[in-house]
């Protein structure tokens, strides 16, 4: 297919699958109020969309297939590929056309509404992702837009979200709708893994290589639930009816042309690949029948008309679906012409039950009556599409439930089912006959209705044009079947069983035979039911005698409610628990279980032991360390500021222990950091409870047990923990990593020390990650603190900084502050030391950034925040964004070079006076790693600091709100 | 030495993990910071005591990795230091704000009337 016609044709075919989608960006960008150039937009789309088939129509007629391949994981087999036959094309027009309608019926009844280009965006959304699935010619893209038209549907279905039932009904229809498409990607991956292909071209010639197989039945139970939860077929129909919640607009074409019969695509499609077994012929025509049953059974009992309409639907469905089980040639054709006829009519159906319910306030058919008196023209059309329906001749329906009648009577397979089948599609059309006649006698005949919310006339022309359309389109097909839709059906037929078929002729007169018998034993029945129950139903329930109380909604609502409301939660209430406390416990145990459990046993020392000269010093320095990790577990409660000053011995011994064994890098970032976190936790003492007296019970049996049991845990798993860390101590070194590390770092890193070569150079992408981190965790911080209420305050303010004696504020501290404003310039200085020399010997940007912030610190501790940002413009969330910046561009920066991501880059420059100086872009990352430190650092440290500004003025708003009420705050200049 | 650094580690995990199962958050903020010594002490002791020979390269010639101490726990202890720091900070403010919200300085928000 290299010639250029095919290339065109190729490319409208591209054009065709993005054109909806390219048309719900644009509709994205409008403003909320513009809603008529949504209307136009999105007809314009659908519009341009028909062009682009009508382009294709010529080569689609002489039955070539269009495809378009793009590889797109061709590993997986998965590739973006387009197919259009025509029964794809018969199909994908009846969408268009149908949404076209829609768009223009849509711009009128949604008149005024707000969010319509949002409603007209995801129509569209719809519409492609509907189209997706016709043009999809691989199976895995087909699921995709087949959960795609779940997710729209479920967002137009609860467009007006404000009301309960359309949540409800989305939200059934979703979860429908979706579980079966789950089920479908499991059928489909098991075809893929049989056929060996996900192309649908290749699928298609697999058939019996799949109906051979062990797993067919498998198959086709998941295929069929998926085709079937689609189509709303029993007994997943309920999600249907309660859809109607929908805007009228969405009814008309999600239970017309589109949604509902993706499902019968599904099936008509597949029915090569999966139909023509005995199986196939009774899951799919048995539930198809027993669904026009049940569906046209409840139709009739229903009191509001889109109630009505979508049982109506529903049993329409099951005609479509018992057609697709039987699977002969009439059979097909006559499924795909009754695709069209079902969705002609009931699309226009729909929007005259939305004409009515906009016209008149109300849907409900016992309060509706005479209304052809006052809207004629509305009326005549409802009289020909309910006609059309009930499949009076001379209208599209009858000629499809014609061919379908003759089918149930010609096709036999010997079955009981094939035997009852004509018997059932004469109940089935009998009551399909009555329902229609309620659908019109109700509303348009009968004494005028009184008490209407609005008083009735006839809708805007506009709104009726897309009615008047189809209706004609009804007759039209009804008239002259052979010259309008027969073509077009043949080549539909063709497409999917294969191009040897014989021309099927579709004709209205066949001669007095058996379905024109049936047909009329059904219209005397069906209007015989009608006038005997019209006035039972009318006082009776909403749906079928004894049948109403069996609801498949209901069923749902308790599987729901149970399965993901109460049985959760007793599961949740018995295995778990919002202390944190057990939970705690429990991750520790675990911890020492699984440990204990893996090393019993397998628990050795090495035979010679490894072992370090002991050095008094360090055992008495351990000793102070020990005696302070014990002291601050054990003051912590009461004695908070004791419990910190521990903290910070055992802190600063650890970081002599890191000097002490060769990582002075360690013990600088140790030390430095030990200094904030004290700080930290220095400024958020204020805000804790005053703890004086014993708690209640604290000393209580039940107190005393709790404690001894955690001592026990805490003994034992810190016992576990020096066994194991003495064990890989004493063992011998083994050739590692490290050693990798050691030998290169100067070589191909351009540095000497190790550590900072490691994070800046080796692993720079880890430390990339690692700053990451500690941004969000800076943000985090500063976000929370902004939104918490700030806790009351343990203790006043000191004397000297409360405001009757503020004066005395200069002389506060003051040789000790002026030497903590002195030493700014100074850390500055020590902080660039750091970071200079971190490449070659203990520093680097992670020490000094955490000095740089203790200068800030240092400023804040020595004044107050208001002096300090008078003076200093400090904006962290700046030194944050910038460090990252830096970090991640020097990364990329070696791509632009040639090089992956992160490589690093070394060698000395000379600088004036100061001679060779290190230079390597790891330099750069250093950098940035430095900048986020300190602005991740600074922030958090001055977030709690206003902490207190904050209570302070919250303090002050309160006792000023009845004085002052105008009087606003300045905002503190580093937020 | 071995002996007494695994000890010390011992006594520094085992005071922390009493801590975090204490039922006020100042105690559990101690006793995080306390089980991040003990935890960063563990990690650096895998890379066995190398006292004196910090891994600081010369420039140029041959290296001979053994001499030196293993340059990996430090490299991610360093890390493990400030992302530390970062939760303490971190688990501070969740402290504040429990306690502007409900009040109480008890982990679960409220005073228990049991356990």
């Amino acid at each position: 297919m290299d010639n250029p016609a095919a290339m065109v044709e190729q490319n409208l075919l591209l054009l065709l699958a993005l054109a909806p989608f390219a048309g719900a960006l644009l509709l994205t960008t409008l403003p909320r109020q513009a809603e008529q150039r949504a209307a136009l937009f999105s007809g314009l789309t659908m519009l341009a969309s028909l062009g682009l088939l009508a382009g294709m129509a010529k080569s689609i007629t002489s039955d070539n297939v269009l495809t378009v391949d793009i590889d797109w994981i061709p590993t997986l087999g998965l590739s973006l590929s387009l197919r259009v036959d025509g029964f794809v094309w018969l199909f994908a027009t009846l969408v268009m056309i149908i949404g076209l309608l829609i768009v223009v019926y849509a711009g009128f009844y949604m008149k005024g509404k707000d969010r319509l280009p949002r409603f007209f965006g995801l129509l569209l959304t719809f519409t492609g992702a509907m189209q997706g699935i016709l043009l999809s010619g691989n199976l895995i893209m087909l699921v995709v837009f087949w959960e795609l038209t779940s997710l729209m549907s479920f967002l137009l279905i609860g467009f007006w979200h404000g009301s309960a039932a359309a949540r409800d009904g989305a939200r059934t229809a979703l979860v429908l709708t979706a579980s079966g498409g789950v089920c479908l990607l499991f059928a489909i991956l098991l075809i893929g893994q049989v056929a060996g292909s996900y192309q649908l071209d290749a699928v298609l010639k697999a058939g019996p290589e799949i109906q051979a197989h062990p797993y067919y039945g498998i198959i086709l139970a998941l295929f069929l639930i998926g085709a079937f939860t689609k189509s709303a077929q029993v007994p997943f129909h309920f999600w249907l009816p309660g859809a109607m919640a929908a805007p009228t607009p969405v009814s008309a074409f999600l239970h017309s042309a589109t949604m509902v019969k993706a499902g019968i695509f599904l099936l008509v499609r597949f029915f090569p690949v999966l139909g023509g077994t005995e199986l196939w012929f009774f899951a799919v025509t048995g539930i198809g029948m027993l669904t026009m049953t049940v569906g046209a059974v409840v139709a009739l009992f229903r009191h509001d008309l889109k109630g009505l309409l979508a049982y109506s639907t529903i049993s329409h469905l099951g005609l479509i679906t018992a057609l697709a089980g039987i699977g002969s040639t009439g059979a097909i054709t006559a499924a795909i012409f009754h695709i069209c006829n079902h969705a002609v009519f009931k699309a226009s159906l729909f929007m005259v039950a939305g004409i009515i319910d906009h016209e008149t306030g109300t849907r409900d058919m016992r309060r509706l009556g005479g209304l052809f008196r006052v809207m004629p023209i509305t009326g005549l059309l409802a009289i020909v599409a309910s006609a059309a329906m009930a499949g009076v001749p001379l209208l599209n329906g009858f000629l499809s439930k014609e061919l379908f009648l003759a089918e149930t009577v010609a096709w036999h397979n010997g079955t009981w089912l094939d035997d009852s089948l004509p018997y059932i599609a004469v109940v089935a059309s009998a009551l399909s006959v009555a329902y229609s006649l309620r659908f019109v006698m109700s509303v348009f005949f009968g004494p005028l209705a009184r008490d209407l919310p609005k008083s009735p006339q006839e809708p805007a022309a506009w709104m009726r044009r897309p009615v008047e359309l189809l209706v004609l389109i009804c007759v039209l097909v009804g008239v002259l079947p052979a010259l309008t839709l027969g073509p077009s059906i043949n080549a539909a037929a063709r497409a999917v069983l294969g191009d040897d078929l014989p021309y099927y002729d579709i004709a209205i007169w066949h001669g007095v035979n058996a379905p024109l018998l049936l047909s009329l034993v059904a219209f005397g029945v069906g209007i015989l039911l009608y006038s005997s129950m019209a006035r039972g139903i009318a006082a009776g329930p909403e749906g079928p005698p004894l049948l109403h109380r069996l609801r498949g909604q209901k069923l749902y609502d308790q599987i729901m409610l149970r399965g993901t409301w109460i049985w959760p939660r007793r599961a949740l209430s018995r295995l778990s628990t919002d202390s944190l406390q057990p939970q705690l416990r429990l991750v520790v145990l675990v911890a020492f279980i699984v440990a204990l459990g893996s090393l019993w046993h397998n628990f050795h020392l090495a035979e010679t032991l490894r072992q370090t000269a002991p050095s008094p010093g360090f055992a008495l320095m351990w000793l102070i360390g020990g005696a302070c990790a014990i002291g601050a577990a054990w003051q912590a409660k009461y004695h908070r500021f004791a419990a910190l000053v521990m903290l910070g011995g055992a802190g600063v011994v650890t970081c002599l222990t890191f000097a002490w064994f060769s990582a002075p890098d360690l013990a600088v970032t140790q030390l430095l950091v030990e200094i904030i976190t004290t700080t930290l936790l220095l400024l958020g003492l204020r805000w804790l409870p005053n703890r004086r007296e014993e708690i209640l019970r604290d000393t209580l049996m039940p107190a005393r047990v709790r404690r001894a049991r955690d001592l026990f845990i805490a003994v034992c798993s810190g016992m576990g923990i020096t066994a194991i860390a003495y064990a890989i101590m004493t063992r011998p070194r083994i050739p590692n990593v490290g050693d990798w590390f050691l030998a290169n770092a100067y070589h191909s890193g351009g540095g000497t020390n190790v550590v900072n070569v490691i994070l800046v150079d080796f692993r720079a992408f880890d430390t990339f990650g690692e700053i990451t981190v500690l941004a969000i965790v800076g943000l985090t911080v500063y976000a929370l603190l902004r939104r918490f209420r700030p806790a009351s305050e343990s203790i006043d303010a000191p004397e000297q900084q409360s405001g009757n004696i503020a004066n005395r504020l200069d002389d506060y501290l003051f040789v000790p502050s002026t030497i903590m404003i002195w030493m700014f310039p100074i850390l500055i200085v020590v902080s660039a030391y750091f970071f200079f020399r971190g490449h070659d010997l203990p520093g680097g940007g992670f020490a000094a950034g955490v000095t740089m912030a203790i200068a800030f610190l240092l400023q804040y501790l020595a004044t107050n925040v208001k002096w300090v940002e008078a003076r200093l413009t400090v904006l962290p969330i700046h030194w944050m964004g910038i460090g990252l910046l830096i970090a991640a561009g020097t990364g990329i920066g070696s791509w632009i070079f040639g090089f992956p991501f992160m490589t690093a880059h070394a060698r000395y420059v000379t600088l004036p006076l100061i001679g060779d100086v290190p230079f390597a872009t790891a330099l750069i990352f250093d950098l940035g790693v430095f900048a986020l430190v300190v602005g991740a650092t600074v922030l958090m440290l001055i977030a709690i600091a206003h902490q207190s500004l904050r209570a302070a003025r919250m303090r002050e708003q309160e006792e000023e709100a009845s004085k002052d009420a105008n009087k606003k705050k300045e905002t503190p200049v580093w937020n | 030495m071995e002996l007494i650094l695994s000890g010390a580690v011992g006594v520094l995990a085992a005071s922390g993990i009493w801590l975090i199962l204490r039922p006020r958050s100042f105690q559990v903020i101690v006793g995080l910071c306390l089980l991040s010594y003990a935890v960063n002490l563990f990690i650096f002791s895998m890379g066995r005591l190398t006292p004196g020979a910090p891994p600081i390269m010369p420039k140029g010639g041959f290296v001979d990795p053994t001499l030196y101490a293993d340059p990996v726990p430090q490299a991610l202890v360093l890390t493990a230091i400030v992302i530390s720091f970062a939760t303490t900070a971190l688990f501070l403010v969740v402290l504040i704000g429990l306690r502007g919200l409900t009040g109480t300085d008890h982990v679960n928000g409220k005073e228990k009337s049991e356990a």
